[in-house]
């Protein structure tokens, strides 16, 4: 019998207080920038200052979060560590190819260039963890969680590993961000208030964080949910995402009337929110429809972040009121549909039950 | 030499990302590695770069380092006898 994927421990560092909180009460919506950044949580706790020194700031990110999903566990050590990450260690990238060509490609230091690569975050974890087993980052722009989540059910259904850690984490550059603007991908400057919602320019509200998760084969007292499916189609037109859906829920027998909330990755991009509008107004009308990059901002692990909500919603039974778009409410919360996309790309589904 | 020994506490914390550390906090005859400041590998490597790009000092013989990056002390007065610039 195939062996089942449980989520038993959570850990998001993000643009939001989301450690030492209960669930997303001291959330606030911030209109004012187009680039939200992370609330830092005491580093110190976690990391010694003598190998915090080095570390980024998504490193960092990414060390607290797996600790607290091992601590939220109860787990002190895990099979495989996988890793999703759009951009990886883009900070130490920028500082070392900006020092190539400050220096005229002389005098070349080898500390950003060592943090630089993107499974520095999974290769860190595993130093701190003393983890030696199975250790796989996945660069995918904006599945790369999901390509993570599906290598570690995949893992667990075969066998392969009892209990892995898995997350997805990204970190903003300045060079980076200023480039997103200069494209199109962020939100153009001085035009706030800046609305995810009901927004009618181009451009992302950007934002920055680190989710990690413990699954496990097992169901424990502190099970959050069961990973029941994920699946990732890389391009859909406006009108396929309804159908897509439909034969998604219907290979895990279930129908649209069976999903008691649904997640949409809104980001405020007015050129592709249709991919999520039409969703909400036609075949999800009368399901509880959430979003959270007002929360989270969006990079290409931001669905990480709406994991970690749906985790905690199914374990709590609660909606934080600042994550929903309509007022629908259920009397018990059983089965979560996650759904994101990246400017008309990178489709995922997730599906998560009580 | 005062002034250079302090220039090079600076560079050194700054370099280095040593959050914790103040240019009080390092004694001219402290030794840089091991006990001292706990510098390693990596961080040799970083004080090999900033003797050649601000002092204008190649290190031709890796030998030579032990001796050089012993101190502050030893540091300033390798870099007073063979800078360039």
């Amino acid at each position: 019998m195939t062996k089942r994927t449980y989520i038993n421990g959570v850990g998001c560092i993000s643009t939001q207080k989301t450690f030492d909180t209960v669930f997303l009460e001291e959330a606030i919506v911030n209109h004012e920038e187009n680039v939200l950044a992370i609330v830092p949580p005491a580093y110190k706790e976690y990391i010694s200052p003598a190998a915090s020194r080095r570390m980024a700031k998504g490193v960092k990110n990414g060390i607290v979060a797996s600790a607290l999903a091992m601590k939220d566990a109860n787990v002190e050590s895990v099979d495989a560590i996988i890793t999703g990450t759009g951009l990886g260690c883009i900070e130490d990238s920028e500082k070392f190819l900006k020092s190539i060509l400050d220096n005229n490609e002389e005098f070349l230091t080898p500390t950003s260039f060592i943090q630089s690569t993107h499974n520095t975050v999974g290769a860190q974890i595993a130093l701190l963890q003393q983890c030696k087993g199975y250790n796989f980052t996945y660069v995918n722009g904006a599945v790369s969680f999901e390509s993570a989540l599906i290598d570690a059910k995949m893992q667990i259904e075969e066998d392969e590993a009892n209990s892995i850690l898995v997350g997805g984490v990204d970190e903003n550059g300045d060079y980076t961000t200023s480039l997103f603007k200069l494209n199109g991908r962020i939100k153009a400057d001085n035009t706030a208030p800046y609305d995810v919602l009901n927004s009618t320019t181009s451009g992302a509200v950007y934002g920055e964080g680190a989710s990690f998760f413990v699954l496990e084969n097992e169901k424990k007292e502190n099970t959050y949910a069961e990973l029941l499916d994920v699946s990732i189609i890389n391009t859909l037109e406006k009108n396929e995402v309804e159908a897509a859906i439909h034969s998604f829920l219907k290979s895990n027998n279930l129908e649209i009337s069976d999903i008691d909330a649904i997640v949409l990755g809104f980001d405020g991009n007015a050129d592709f929110e249709n991919y999520y509008r039409n969703l909400a107004e036609n075949s999800f009308a009368q399901t509880p429809v959430l979003y959270y990059k007002h929360l989270s901002g969006e990079y290409d692990t931001a669905s990480a972040f709406a994991f970690w909500m749906a985790s905690k919603i199914l374990k709590t039974q609660e909606i934080p009121e600042i994550a929903k778009v309509n007022s629908i409410e259920k009397s018990e919360y059983k089965t979560i549909l996650l759904y994101n996309q990246l400017n008309g790309k990178n489709h995922s589904f997730t599906l998560l039950s009580k | 030499m005062e002034a250079l020994k302090e220039e090079l506490k600076n560079k050194i914390i700054t370099t280095l990302n040593l959050e914790d550390i103040a240019v009080e906090d390092i004694a001219d005859n402290d030794p840089l590695f091991g006990d001292g400041l706990g510098l390693d590998s990596i961080d040799a490597l970083e004080l090999i770069v900033i003797l050649d790009k601000d002092y204008g000092i190649k290190l031709v013989d890796p030998k030579e380092g032990k001796s050089i990056f012993q101190s502050i002390e030893t540091m300033a007065a390798y870099i007073s006898a063979n800078r360039t610039k």
